[in-house]
């Protein structure tokens, strides 16, 4: 049965490893997507819709297509057909510069016949809403209704009751660099696209397909991407478009899509309104849970939210619709409906721990089945100081005041089949590690070679590790749902040790040893049994002369585990004369399996965090009700966190067990609802609707004086 | 364009469209329906004098002929620019991320002050010292900021760290020994979506001791 062995034979494995790209990362030789510049290259540009709702009456790319230096202008949308968000794709040119391209969309007529939109959930909710789908009756699909166990006689068993409504607005992604994609055609029947994804062979095989091209003749490559978060699988419209231009041009095209478009149309986290009623015993057992909500992803469905989440209700009922809006579809955002359903959830469990007059953490201990968080919470409680927390939240007459919180979280990550991989063994004894799996900004280029190296008893630098390219035809799957490290690992690992093993068996003979005696390090291969008997790495790799060790790796379940969980506890410091939030500091508890590089998942642990953070204090899409446009699709008025938002943050690598398990998700999930917490601390006033902004921190501040 | 303003009468110009739409209808023209784009060749590029100029740029101590338009940032000059004997400047460490000087993403150096090439024109960068992120090194070794990124994992997917290296080597020659809030004030110009913050402070810090 393979094993990852144990933490002290552990060389590499569970160390904090700079991540091999990092010299090309800070020398700016690393080469995005967005980089990439091809010989004879144009540029691409999409038109997009201003309006969000409207048929389609006329398109005239005539001016467009005479203007000098525009190579292809292709319509989009026909003639009849509707545009149903702004941001909607209408029209592509490919242009010898990428001035001349922006020009060229500013000379292409449309003619639009407005249809009333609805851009909020409160419009689309709203009695005689105009109704913007086709396949619905009214704007809201049909009720997904829960139930289990007997709510009525679990309330009848509560001692304390809270009925709440808690929301989270809709989130983008903001990754830094934008969907896009380079495309070129080597000929009429090969296709070469450089994407910024994350899913190599998807992006392949949908080209393949829309293209009706065999999958072996389009290659897509992905060397470095800059962010995703979920949102970046497939070609998209922009994908395919580029592809289009460039067979028609007979030149290679780039299309990044604009910021604007980004916020648009590349995906965001669906918002949640829940109200919920709870009730639990005068023991403080969780009892009854009745949860009522909605959100939006768009124009699409899929906005689905954890509820209840984490802690067990015995008895419950919950019913979830989604809302549709003439808005820019959802996807997938770092742990789907996990971070907004855990702030509710977190909040509604302090407003019950408070009305039990019972420690929050304490009510969270009994009502958590999760042995690993129970762990947590007493680490991340010592980490904070919990002893310090306010006992009586908002007490004191200061104008700062300080509140502490706590928040949990849940994820799977266990990886799963379908990633080929090969390891070789030249004969000068490199190595050479590939597979069709894309480094997102996770570091798996550096794990893989970490997994390599420790078998092989060499450095990580040793390895020369190729991924995010379909070429070499060993696939992988697409990056998401914390599934890499734990789909990848085993499969590079089962084949270094075959590799291995290979090297093993032709060297054997002149160790005069069994193959199962020798073992590796330090660039040595050595005899257990007669220590003396040893042979240099590249004396013994020198023999292969030809014929070299290349051996691919196989799925092993015994290597890999799903399930995570973590805590955080925030401590904040709310201005209750300005009404700004600062966080003072987190404490990160992250179960993560078996790290394969302590240091990337740290850096992990702190993205989830300061990803976390935006959502509860900065983070909120704004739609213009009048104008149907989104109000803030740039970096200004869409707040990312920066430098000042940054507290401490004390990351902890709480580790459980030897198997590989992904963990690119589940930081993220516990911030926002242990913000929210800690902000009650402070002021003892609650803030229900994220983001927490000054303006709700001081109106809730003076309804409560009044 | 001084004509510009005349147009109404036949088409709808940019800047009525644009004026039309923030009240939600366009009544020039078509009304009930909009008009998107539609403007004359010479309404697009009004005010981008098409006409060009070469000039000479001066990047990482080398210097480069370009042909540039009054548009043309400094930032595409350096990643999209094509010198006047054809090669590409390819210089694209520095990147255009929010494309308004929100995001620091085009940090580079002019003359050894931290500027956001997106927001310089390429006329205005003559005559300056320009250093991008691939000039910061000296030869094979790196500047303590870059080896201090790295040694601390100061990136994840990498597409700030350009602008962020920047940024940091240009706060530690102005003030070599920054506390944590000099720091934060020094590097706030840049966004990092990763959340790579933390690890970037720590590096900045390392980076202080070995200037």
């Amino acid at each position: 049965m393979a094993s990852w062995g144990e933490a002290s034979e552990s060389r590499l494995i569970g160390k904090r490893i700079p991540r091999l790209s990092g010299r090309d990362k800070v020398t700016g030789k690393a080469k995005y997507t967005f980089d990439i510049n091809r010989p004879g290259m144009l540029y691409g540009r999409i038109l997009r819709s201003e309006v969000a709702h409207a048929n389609v009456v006329g398109v005239d790319l005539s001016e467009a297509e005479a203007l000098p230096g525009v190579k292809a202008v292709i319509q989009i949308v026909e003639v009849g057909n509707k545009i149903r968000y702004q941001g909607q794709e209408i029209a592509a040119v490919a242009a010898e510069t990428d001035d001349i391209a922006k020009d060229a969309i500013r000379l292409i007529r449309v003619d639009l016949e407005e249809l009333p939109h609805v851009v909020t959930e409160a419009d689309a909710m709203a009695e005689g809403a105009p109704q913007i789908r086709d396949d619905w009756t009214g704007n809201q699909s049909n009720p997904n209704v829960r139930e289990e166990g007997d709510l009525a006689g679990g309330f009848a068993q509560a001692a304390v009751e809270v009925e709440a409504t808690y929301h989270a607005p809709v989130q983008t992604h903001v990754c830094l660099e934008t969907h896009g994609n380079v495309a070129e055609w080597e000929d009429e029947q090969n296709l070469t696209v450089w994407a910024s994804t994350q899913g190599v062979f998807g992006v392949r095989n949908d080209l393949a397909g829309s293209f009706n091209l065999p999958a072996n003749q389009v290659r897509v490559i992905t060397e470095h991407m800059g962010g995703g978060f979920g949102s970046k699988f497939g070609p998209g419209v922009e994908g395919r478009r580029v592809a289009e231009l460039a067979r028609i041009t007979g030149r290679p095209v780039k299309l990044m899509l604009t910021r604007k478009a980004e916020h648009l149309v590349a995906g965001n986290r669906p918002s949640m309104t829940q109200h919920v009623r709870a009730g639990a015993t005068g023991d403080g057992r969780l009892i009854a849970y009745d949860m009522k909500g909605h959100g939006t992803g768009g124009i699409s469905s899929g906005a689905g939210f954890q509820a209840p989440y984490v802690y067990h209700v015995p008895n419950r009922r919950t019913e979830r619709v989604n809302v549709a809006v003439n808005v820019g579809n959802q996807r997938a955002m770092r742990a789907p409906g996990h971070p907004q359903g855990a702030f509710a959830m977190d909040s509604l469990m302090d407003e019950l721990a408070e009305k039990l007059g019972m420690n929050p953490l304490e009510f969270r201990r009994i009502n958590d089945t999760s042995e690993v968080r129970q762990a947590q919470y007493t680490l991340g409680a010592q980490e904070i100081g919990w002893h310090r927390r306010n006992s009586v939240p908002g007490a004191g007459k200061a104008v700062k005041k300080r509140g502490m919180g706590v928040g949990s979280g849940q994820w799977g990550g266990g990886g799963g089949r379908g990633t080929q991989a090969r390891v070789t063994i030249n004969s000068d004894g490199t190595v050479e590690a590939v597979t069709g799996t894309q480094d997102i900004g996770t570091g798996i280029r550096t794990a893989i070679a970490i997994i390599v190296a420790e078998e092989f008893g060499l450095a990580p630098t040793d390895i020369r590790v190729t991924v995010g390219d379909s070429g070499p035809g060993l696939p992988s799957g697409g990056s998401g749902g914390s599934q890499t490290t734990a789909s990848v690992a085993p499969v590079i690992k089962t084949a270094a040790a075959a590799a291995k093993q290979k090297l093993f068996e032709r060297i054997a003979p002149q160790l005069n040893a069994p193959v199962g005696d020798l073992r590796v390090g330090n660039r040595t291969i050595y005899v257990v049994s007669d220590r003396t008997k040893t042979i240099k790495w590249e004396l013994a790799t020198g023999q292969l002369g030809m014929d070299s060790i290349s051996e691919g790796g196989e799925w092993d379940e015994e290597l890999r585990q799903g399930g995570v969980a973590g805590t955080q506890f925030a401590e904040v410091e709310v201005d209750t004369e300005t009404g700004a939030v600062r966080v003072i500091k987190i404490v990160a508890v992250q179960d993560c399996g078996l790290a394969i590089n302590r240091l990337a998942t740290e850096s992990q642990i702190n993205g989830g965090v300061i990803m976390g953070l935006g959502q509860a204090l900065l983070e909120e899409r704004f739609m213009d009700a009048q104008t149907g446009r989104m109000l803030n699709a740039n970096l200004e008025d869409y707040k990312v966190p920066g430098t000042f938002e940054i507290p401490e943050i004390k990351s902890i690598v709480f580790d459980t067990h030897r198997k590989v398990t992904g963990v690119g998700e589940p930081p993220c999930i516990p911030t926002p609802g242990a913000i929210a917490n800690a902000v009650y601390n402070a002021i003892g006033v609650r803030i229900r609707e994220l983001p927490i902004t000054p303006d709700k921190i001081l109106t809730a501040l003076a309804e409560k004086k009044a | 364009m001084p004509d510009k303003e005349k147009k109404q009468g036949t088409n709808i110009s940019r800047r009525s469209f644009l004026k039309g739409v923030g009240t939600g209808t366009v009544a020039a023209t078509v009304a009930p329906s909009v008009l998107i784009g539609g403007e004359k060749a010479a309404d697009a590029q009004e005010g981008d004098a098409v006409a060009s100029a070469t000039i000479q740029l001066n990047i990482n101590g080398k210097p480069y002929q370009v042909e540039v338009e009054a548009r043309t940032t400094l930032l595409t000059v350096l990643r999209d620019g094509i010198d006047t004997s054809g090669n590409n400047v390819d210089l694209t460490g520095a990147k255009l991320i929010c494309d308004r000087g929100e995001c620091g993403g085009c940090t580079v150096m002019a003359d050894g002050n931290p500027v956001y090439a997106c927001m310089m024109l390429a006329m205005d960068a003559q005559d300056k010292q320009i250093t991008t992120v691939e000039g910061l090194a000296d030869g094979d070794d790196l500047h303590p900021v870059q080896e201090a990124f790295i040694q601390h994992d100061a990136l994840m997917c990498g597409f700030c760290t350009p602008g962020f290296v920047v940024s940091s080597a240009a706060l530690l020659s102005e003030n070599a020994k920054p506390t944590l809030e000099e720091i934060k004030v020094g590097l706030s110009g840049n966004t990092c979506r990763c959340g790579t913050y933390p690890f970037i402070f720590d590096a900045v810090k390392t980076a202080s001791k070995k200037m």
